[in-house]
This record gives C-alpha cells, sequence and structure tokens, in this order.
C-alpha cells in the first residue's frame, strides 16, 4: 500500500517524490476513537476505585439494599433499544433518507432521556433513603462512576440535538456523516461501558 | 456511492464503516439475550454459590462487550490500517493493569492496616 504504483508515469522520469503521501483514509474517526479510548481509561480509573471500594459501607447502607434491580433492568434495555435505533439511523444515512436518519436520531434521543431521567430518579430516591455521595466511600465511588456515565449520556443528548439542527440546515452533506459516525462510536462505546456499570455496579452490588 | 462534494475538506471522511440491517438485528438480539441472563440469575437468586454468579455474569458481560464491538462499532482488524485495533488492545492492557493492580495492591493494604495488626506493634 505504500508505493504510488496507480500513476502512469513516463519511464525515463522515476518519481521517488511521493506526491501524495499515503495516509489513513477518516482521520477523524480514528482520531475519535482513540478519544474513546482514553475516556476508556477515565472509567478504567473509576471501576477501580469502585471495587477497591465495594465494601467500605462505613455502617451505612448498602447497595444490597437500596438498589432496585427491575429499575435497572429497564434503565438497561432503554440504553440497549437507543443502540439499535442509532443503528437504524446510521442505515438510514447510508441510504441517503435524511428524514429516516433524523426520525431514527430523534427516537434514539427519546430513549437517552428516559435512561437519563430514570437514573436521576434513582439517585434521587437513593439520596432521599440516606444513601448520598457523603454517606461512605463506597457511595461516593458509586455516584462518580455512574454520574459520569450519566454526564457522558447528558452530552451525547446535546451533542444528538445539535446535530438533529445541522441535519435540517444542511441535510447529509460529508462532514454531517462525519459528525454522525463520531456519535454513532460515542453512542455505542456508552453503552458498552454500561455492561460494566449494570455488571459490576448493580448485579455484583446486589448479591453482597 | 461516489458522491463528490467540492466543498469538502475531507474526501476520506465519506466512507465509514459500512453497517447492514441483519448485523444490527443480530447485536440487537444477542446483547438482549446476554443481558437478561444475568438480570435473571441474580434476581431469582438461580446459582447457590455467590462466586460462581460473579463469574458466570462476569463472563456474560464480557462476550456482551465484544457482542457490541463487533455488531455496533464495527471493530475488525483491518479497519483504519489497524490502528483501531492497536489503540484498543494497548488500552485493554492499560485497563487490566489498572483494574487488576489497584485490587490486587489495595487487598494488600487493607489486610495489612487491620486494626488487629496495629494493636499488636
Amino acid at each position: 500500500m505504500s508505493h504510488s504504483t496507480a500513476l502512469p508515469a513516463a519511464p525515463d522520469s522515476f518519481d521517488f517524490l511521493v506526491r501524495e503521501e499515503h495516509h489513513v483514509a477518516n482521520g477523524t474517526l480514528l482520531g475519535f476513537w482513540l478519544y474513546l479510548m482514553s475516556d476508556c481509561l477515565i472509567f478504567a480509573a473509576l471501576f477501580a476505585t469502585y471495587s477497591v471500594l465495594s465494601q467500605s459501607y462505613a455502617g451505612g447502607p448498602t447497595g444490597a439494599e437500596l438498589f432496585d434491580l427491575p429499575l435497572v433492568a429497564l434503565n438497561t434495555s432503554f440504553l440497549l433499544f437507543s443502540s439499535i435505533t442509532y443503528g437504524f439511523a446510521m442505515l438510514q444515512m447510508q441510504q441517503g433518507k435524511l428524514k429516516g436518519t433524523m426520525i431514527w436520531l430523534a427516537i434514539t434521543g427519546i430513549f437517552g432521556a428516559a435512561f437519563l431521567g430514570l437514573e436521576l430518579f434513582e439517585f434521587y430516591h437513593l439520596i432521599h433513603e440516606g444513601a448520598t455521595p457523603q454517606r461512605s466511600a463506597y457511595w461516593s465511588a458509586f455516584f462518580t462512576l455512574v454520574g459520569t456515565h450519566g454526564l457522558h449520556v447528558t452530552f451525547g443528548i446535546i451533542w444528538l440535538i445539535t446535530l438533529l439542527v445541522q441535519l435540517r440546515k444542511h441535510g447529509l452533506t460529508v462532514p454531517n456523516r462525519r459528525r454522525l459516525f463520531c456519535l454513532s462510536m460515542f453512542w455505542h462505546f456508552l453503552d458498552v461501558v454500561w455492561i460494566g456499570v449494570f455488571t459490576i455496579v448493580y448485579l455484583m452490588g446486589s448479591m453482597s | 456511492m461516489s458522491e463528490h462534494n467540492q466543498h469538502s475538506l475531507d474526501h476520506h471522511d465519506e466512507e465509514g464503516p459500512h453497517s447492514t440491517f441483519s448485523g444490527y438485528m443480530l447485536g440487537f438480539i444477542a446483547s438482549v439475550i446476554l443481558t437478561a441472563i444475568p438480570f435473571w440469575l441474580v434476581m431469582a437468586d438461580v446459582l447457590s454459590s455467590r462466586n460462581a454468579t460473579v463469574v458466570v455474569i462476569l463472563g456474560f458481560a464480557l462476550v456482551q462487550i465484544l457482542v457490541h464491538m463487533i455488531y455496533f462499532l464495527h471493530m475488525n482488524f483491518h479497519s483504519e490500517g489497524g490502528w483501531n485495533m492497536l489503540s484498543l488492545i494497548f488500552t485493554i492492557v492499560l485497563l487490566f493493569i489498572t483494574l487488576a493492580g489497584s485490587l490486587w495492591v489495595m487487598y494488600h493494604m487493607n489486610a495489612n492496616m487491620m486494626p488487629g495488626m496495629m494493636g499488636s506493634t
């Protein structure tokens, strides 16, 4: 791939200067992927902190006492549905259908908002029960980890709304397609992180 | 897809990963199953041993993460000339060091800082 043999050059003009430097295509997508990997390290640190402090209740309420697993299951399904609806938006984009893309994107946003709403309701309930971030190291770690994920979803929704406005203004232009790809990666990445959250925080927390 | 946009600064970005309906549906159905089973295992308290449940649900989580990576994030060994996969592997190594290292070190720190031990000195 590194030699430029495709150009029909005259036999006497040997071209040692590579005019068009070979670079990785989709530079933006690779760059965004690298950002996601660095984000992954933030979550790794938060997961490690949570795991280390997973028994540090300081005599306060435990996760097993307060977690509402059916609620978490519902929340998980919201996020999972939002992943597949984003996938449908991407399929519509591939076919060049602006309206379909925007509709599926909007549905994704609604699922994301429902997820956030339920998470905030859960936080409110926990704080009401005395499980505030100040109560113990466990709850500090819990709110930092789950809250950071929720914050990511919040920014994802803001980004999604911004993209909807841009799509309506400019249509499926090349920059807009690139942005849709980036948000797609971001959104699916958040779902991947949530797999870790519901397994390690909620399911394992409910057992102890 | 030979749409040429003269105003675009970057022609290379036109082609992202190609996705299919069947790919998304396959990933979605697999994810639903891989999510439902761990929730059922914990909520119905199926396995008697706590450790066995932990191992099984962590296994399901790993498989589901793989499913998401392949069907939703379209990971493979040749996208972006392999740089996607290389950065992912690097991240996984760091992730493993962070998680395993923290747990290992802090477990021993806790063991060495038990009130009983401090009293005996």
